[in-house]
């Protein structure tokens, strides 16, 4: 099987299902000649012209809002936001208008639509390049939300959020993008919008985790192994809806769980992990459920002391999966 | 003074059917109107929003655009132009009333919140300005399909103050997308007047920094709204891109039935707008162009207060959605 990176695995996802069905198509900033500033429409638009893969004004509530509305009239439009941190000004379309409108309609109408954007720190991007800011949308009913970690559920992520009916944010870790490489089968294939994978198969500790971070606990999880602990790693993938059934099986086996993410903690995804494992796993818990994640500042600073601060590494989960396993 | 109110100008090239057919769709939608404030009255719908002042515009759009062809992405005023387009006064009071069956939202939705797939009338929300933006992706669809359907939108002038309202009139001139932009200015967002709300007298001369046209237009004159919609509405068709319409209106009603506007509008001015009420300046017109007698209008105004009164009651009748749907519809139930 083919090995590809990440960005790779997003394009090619994307390519052969503009080359399968002529509704889907593309909008945002840069993403046409330049092939978007990371570099995942790269080609696109030659092979699809200009109307298919389209470079639009510097406007996030219109690149979301116009993407609704093609949506609505018959596309499946892809609308790229160029850093996460710039998908505010579409808040408004996309809760207020692409969460609702099934809802809202009784049934009546849906909006087909993925939106697109690439997240997470540890690139020199300071503020307003960097920011995991996922669970605004996570809380979200009407939205899907998913994180892919890896080059394969990537391709196959992207496949299945263009054929699904509802709006999909589609959250890609921009340190993925080019550091991770993996198997990815050519053709086509779909992985499911709302299941968490078992990446690592463990019985000491569980850990949660959600795109780069994934590899960040892989990483630690091996350091352990080495002095005869063994950790569990999982997937989440999908954010919203968040796979429980999946977190209460590997919660209940271990009894140990820390929970991974770049984010900072206070109402994020880490805590609705928490909330359901309380919930859920009471009576199979040995230690008090941990989680680790960025500190509780408005965003990560520029300067390397400060973005290192900042960053969830794989020291960082290292020196909390030993605290656990010594509880 | 016959001889020029006659002439193929004043009526805008119009057989008589179609000025009774206009007048005749106006009057429903003041009825209709009428009907579910009556309604709020009497405390059996707890909101209502009204388009009284507003009818001859809508009306005017509503009759030149294609109904099941052409696209509307509709505000909070347009019952009249839902009606052209083919939506009852059934389904608004079943709307008012909170009934399963009202065919916007299955009573989820506050009346006004129109969408009807059915009409190609997209869902409307609440917060302001949204549906420019759906109205320029619509028609980049239908662009990207080389189809000739016309996208229309709306909004009131308040609404113009939104950012979405340039990032779509921008997005629709940049590719001369067939969309058409209604600002249906009647002076007012709720309480604060025009002159808050912007810093010139017309809206349409926004138009100029799109490099499309921007025409105004009296509201309250339905033979040149008429005329107005045709241009604009061929344009669009036959590729040439969009047109800000700005038509002025009057707001013969408080904002909602949540506001009193005696509050801050002077006495005179609201009795001096009652005068110049659409329906009345239509009506004394057609009489005297001779396509309307006193007697006509007697006898279409009981036919439709007599719809509306069966339209009443079979709403009544309707049930209410039951608390076990509530959880429906989050996502496609059935996965297409």
């Amino acid at each position: 099987m083919p090995v590809k990176t990440y960005i790779e695995a997003i394009r090619d996802g994307i390519r052969e299902e503009m080359r399968r069905d002529d509704r889907v198509m593309i909008l945002g900033e840069d993403v046409g000649a330049k092939g978007g500033v990371f570099g995942v429409t790269e080609g696109l638009q030659k092979e699809f012209g200009e109307w298919r893969v389209l470079d639009s004004p510097l406007a996030e509530s219109l690149i979301v809002g116009v993407a609704i509305g093609a949506a609505m009239n018959g596309m499946r439009p892809i609308a790229e936001i160029q850093f996460q941190d710039f998908i505010l000004p579409a808040v408004d379309q996309i809760i207020s208008e692409a969460a609702k409108m099934r809802y809202r309609s009784n049934g009546d109408w849906g909006v087909p639509m993925v939106v697109r954007s690439p997240f997470g720190g540890g690139v020199h991007g300071a503020l307003y390049h960097s920011q995991s800011i996922e669970a605004i949308f996570a809380h979200i009913p009407g939205l899907r939300v998913v994180v892919p970690s890896s080059p394969y559920d990537a391709k196959g992520m992207i496949i299945a959020a263009l054929r699904d009916p509802d709006p999909v944010l589609f959250f890609e870790h921009k340190r993925c993008y080019r550091a991770i490489k993996g198997e990815v089968p050519d053709g086509d294939y779909t992985v499911p919008l709302d299941r968490a994978r078992v990446v690592r198969e463990g019985t000491d500790i569980a850990v949660f985790s959600y795109g780069m971070m994934v590899h960040s606990s892989l990483e630690a999880v091996d350091r352990l192994a080495a002095d005869g602990f063994s950790c569990e790693v999982v997937d989440l993938r999908s954010l919203r809806p968040i796979d429980r059934e999946a977190i209460v099986a590997s919660a209940s086996k271990c009894g140990k769980v820390l929970i991974v993410q770049e984010a900072n903690l206070a109402v994020s995804v880490a805590s609705e992990v928490a909330a359901i494992i309380a919930e859920e796993c009471f009576d199979s818990l040995d230690a008090p459920v941990m989680r680790l994640g960025g500190p509780e500042i408005p965003a990560m600073p520029y300067a390397p002391p400060l973005e290192q601060f900042y960053l969830v590494t794989p020291d960082k989960v290292e020196v909390k999966l030993r605290e656990l396993a010594a509880y | 003074m016959a001889m020029t109110r006659t002439d193929t100008k004043a009526r805008a090239g119009l057989d008589a059917e179609t000025l009774r057919l206009m007048y005749r769709h106006m009057l429903r939608s003041r009825l209709t109107d009428e009907r579910l404030w009556v309604l709020n009255r009497q405390g059996r719908a707890p909101f209502w929003i009204s388009a009284e002042g507003h009818e001859a515009v809508q009306v005017a759009f509503g009759m030149n655009l294609r109904p099941l062809y052409d696209w509307v992405a509709p505000y909070y005023r347009d019952l009249a132009l839902t009606m052209v387009l083919g939506m009852t006064p059934k389904d608004h009071i079943l709307s008012g009333l909170q009934r399963a069956a009202d065919p916007n939202s299955g009573g989820r939705q506050m009346p006004a919140h129109y969408g009807c797939r059915r009409l190609n009338i997209i869902s409307t929300g609440s917060p302001i300005g949204t549906q420019l933006i759906h109205a320029t992706g619509i028609a980049l669809a239908s662009r990207m399909r080389g189809e000739d359907a016309v996208t229309f939108t709306s909004i009131g002038e308040g609404g113009t103050s939104e950012g979405d309202f340039h990032e779509a009139l921008n997005f629709a001139a940049i590719h001369k997308l067939a969309v058409i932009f209604l600002v249906e200015n009647n002076g007012f967002a709720i309480s604060v007047p025009w002159q808050k709300q912007m810093p010139t007298q017309d809206v349409a001369d926004r138009a100029k920094g799109y490099g499309i046209p921007g025409v105004v237009v009296d509201g309250s004159d339905a033979i040149a709204c008429y005329r107005v919609a045709r241009d604009a509405v061929k344009r669009a068709r036959r590729g040439d891109g969009p047109t800000l319409v700005e038509a002025k209106v009057l707001r013969l009603t408080s904002h909602s039935s949540d506001d009193d506007q005696r509050r801050y509008r002077n006495a005179e001015d609201l009795e001096a707008d009652k005068e110049r009420d659409s329906l009345l300046r239509f009506r004394a017109t057609l009489e005297e162009l001779g396509v309307l007698t006193p007697g006509d209008a007697d006898e279409m105004r009981a036919e439709l207060v007599l719809e509306l009164n069966v339209a009443t009651d079979e709403a009544e009748l309707s049930p209410m959605p039951t608390a076990d749907t509530a959880m429906l519809h989050v996502y496609s139930e059935t996965g297409d």
